[in-house]
């Protein structure tokens, strides 16, 4: 059960109470996987984009897509298992339930893209090379016709979890910044003091 | 969702100012034309001018019309297959499997004329295509697209684009637009050049004669790491014979000599790889290398079976130069990066589309 704060609250009250966090390893793991989706939707887009890049950017999109999965399946097992905080009040149940839905959007795109990824370098026929000799193996089969659906398949998640990234980045801004509800701090990688004294 | 049902009664929040309300909602406006913004202007939607893999593809399309199911580039092929003997001696300079003593490595080809029209009319000074795919060990995979001149004409994509819409064909005369070309010409003096030295070389009377060229340097790596950079190239063991002064009667004249020559025995290759030395072209493929540098004859080219484009055969294989085994790597040519980046284009977009029927039929050409 979270640690609900049922604290007395000092009056007058200096400013929003700090929110319950997120376990540590919650927090550290949403920060890393963050950096790192953020820089492969930007990685994503720009080697579509780009003739001189093209190259460098793929040898870096590829195991780092490799990371996101490897830290996708760590964290869904993380979200299932670990104590969760509750929202704050300052979210009313229509968008907690939008938050709620959009957060299991995130875990299935943030999954489901390096995999698609895997299967659509696989179909293609070309080895998926990581590192030096490092390759992962083929998931399916050569099969151009599967390439395509799912090269399309990749481009248009890619383009929903930017989108989704985007609102879910500025929700919390909006929060934090307008409505000052100190929501960022339930994810802040530093502990937010919780009670005055 | 066991947040849902809990509340933390925490302290109703002050009423934040209309000051601070303000500026918050600038700061998250901010961020949020930043993060638009960045992700629009890396996918080069903001700037139209930019080539991208997609308008060069476009390129194509504007060139040489749209042709569903085939090759943007080089549409008009047909599928080979055989082995590469590897004979040791490219050992000394990389560790890649294929040219280990002995070994015999798989190989998925196709031979093709250039251009984006899949039914095109042979004729010889067409450039010619030869695509290798080599199965290495492990799955690993060497590929390598070359062509039968010994330079090519464009130091950059952008050259390699302006040159081509400079040089379409005009409908009317069946010929680029002289002011076009021209125009084209006096601002790409590299191109001038290598079409100098491209003239130097006419083409041979077929396909199987034809020496082809990878054009683009890469680096080797050996077994102590020492790097060399490497341009290689396909020897023919067959007699080079000039091509007939008459143009070809038969529209598929060169593939139809292929396709009975390769029914007829096998075909042979020799792997060259030129050494190149300090000071040397890495990344400029318009201009050669010295004829005395170094060459290593790395081993032989088999190509003993024919096929019509199908699925499986070398129809659907990307010929990617920078798909490369272990102790070759590529070097800084700007065009190595873009071929692969466009071919990539060109897989994607023929892949989605209902496949093509190829104008070389094997079959139809050995009944005859």
């Amino acid at each position: 059960m979270p640690d609900v704060d049922t604290g007395n609250i000092p009056a007058p009250a200096p400013a929003v109470e700090a929110p319950a966090q997120f376990t540590l390893f919650s927090r550290w793991l949403h920060w890393a996987m963050a950096i790192m989706i953020v820089a492969m939707l930007f990685i994503g887009a720009a080697m579509v984009a780009s003739l001189a890049d093209y190259h460098l950017l793929l040898a870096v999109h590829r195991p780092l897509g490799v990371g996101v999965l490897v830290l996708g399946v760590i964290r869904l097992v993380n979200r299932f298992t670990s104590r969760l905080p509750p929202h704050p009040k300052s979210m009313g149940s229509a968008e907690r339930r939008a938050a709620t839905l959009s957060e299991y959007a995130l875990y299935a795109l943030m999954l489901s893209q390096p995999l698609i990824g895997w299967g659509m370098v696989s179909a293609s026929g070309t080895p998926l090379k990581l590192f030096g000799p490092v390759r992962l193996p083929a998931v399916l089969p050569h099969d151009p016709g599967l390439y395509a659906v799912l090269n399309d398949m990749h481009m248009v998640l890619g383009y929903a979890l930017f989108l989704l990234f985007t609102v879910h980045m500025l929700a919390v801004l909006f929060h934090t910044l307008v409505l000052r509800d100190r929501l960022l701090d339930r994810m802040a990688l530093w502990k937010v003091q919780r009670k005055k004294h | 969702m066991d947040q849902e049902d809990e509340q933390a009664p925490a302290a109703q929040p002050r009423t934040p100012s209309r000051r601070s309300t303000v500026l918050g909602l600038a700061t998250v406006a901010g961020i949020a034309a930043v993060d638009v913004g960045g992700f629009l202007y890396v996918s080069g939607r903001l700037t139209p001018g930019k080539l991208t893999p997609a308008r060069l593809a476009d390129g194509f399309e504007t060139t040489f019309g749209k042709h569903a199911g085939f090759r943007r580039n080089h549409a008009k092929g047909v599928s080979v297959s055989g082995h590469f003997t590897g004979n040791g001696a490219g050992s000394a300079v990389s560790t890649a499997t294929v040219f280990e003593s002995g070994r015999r490595s798989p190989v998925t080809g196709r031979f093709s004329l250039s251009g984006g029209v899949p039914d095109v009319a042979d004729t010889a000074t067409t450039v010619r295509g030869l695509g290798l795919r080599f199965s290495l060990p492990d799955g690993e995979q060497w590929r390598t697209a070359m062509i039968n001149i010994p330079v090519f004409l464009d130091s950059t994509p952008r050259g390699f684009y302006d040159r081509m819409l400079a040089f379409k064909k005009v409908p009317a005369t069946g010929k680029p637009d002289p002011a076009k070309a021209a125009a084209f010409l006096a601002g790409h003096p590299e191109t001038v050049k290598a079409m100098k030295i491209v003239k130097k070389h006419p083409p041979t009377s077929g396909f199987a004669d034809s020496t082809y060229h990878g054009l683009n340097a890469f680096h080797l790596t050996n077994s102590s790491g020492h790097m060399v950079p490497v341009r290689w190239s396909m020897v023919p063991v067959q007699q080079a014979r000039p091509a007939a002064a008459k143009p070809p009667e038969d529209r598929d004249q060169l593939f139809n000599t292929l396709v009975t020559t390769v029914d007829a025995g096998s075909l042979r290759w020799r792997l060259m790889l030129t050494i190149g030395l300090p000071g040397d072209q890495l990344d400029d493929a318009t201009v050669p290398w010295p004829d005395s540098r170094r060459q290593i004859d790395a081993g032989t080219l088999t190509l003993d079976n024919v096929q019509t484009e199908a699925e499986g055969n070398g129809r659907d294989v990307n010929f990617d130069p920078l798909v490369l085994p272990q102790g070759i790597e590529p070097s800084d040519d700007p065009l190595l990066s873009a071929r692969s980046a466009v071919y990539a284009q060109s897989f994607a977009r023929r892949s989605g589309e209902p496949a093509g029927t190829s104008a070389v039929n094997v079959s139809q050409v050995l009944d005859a």
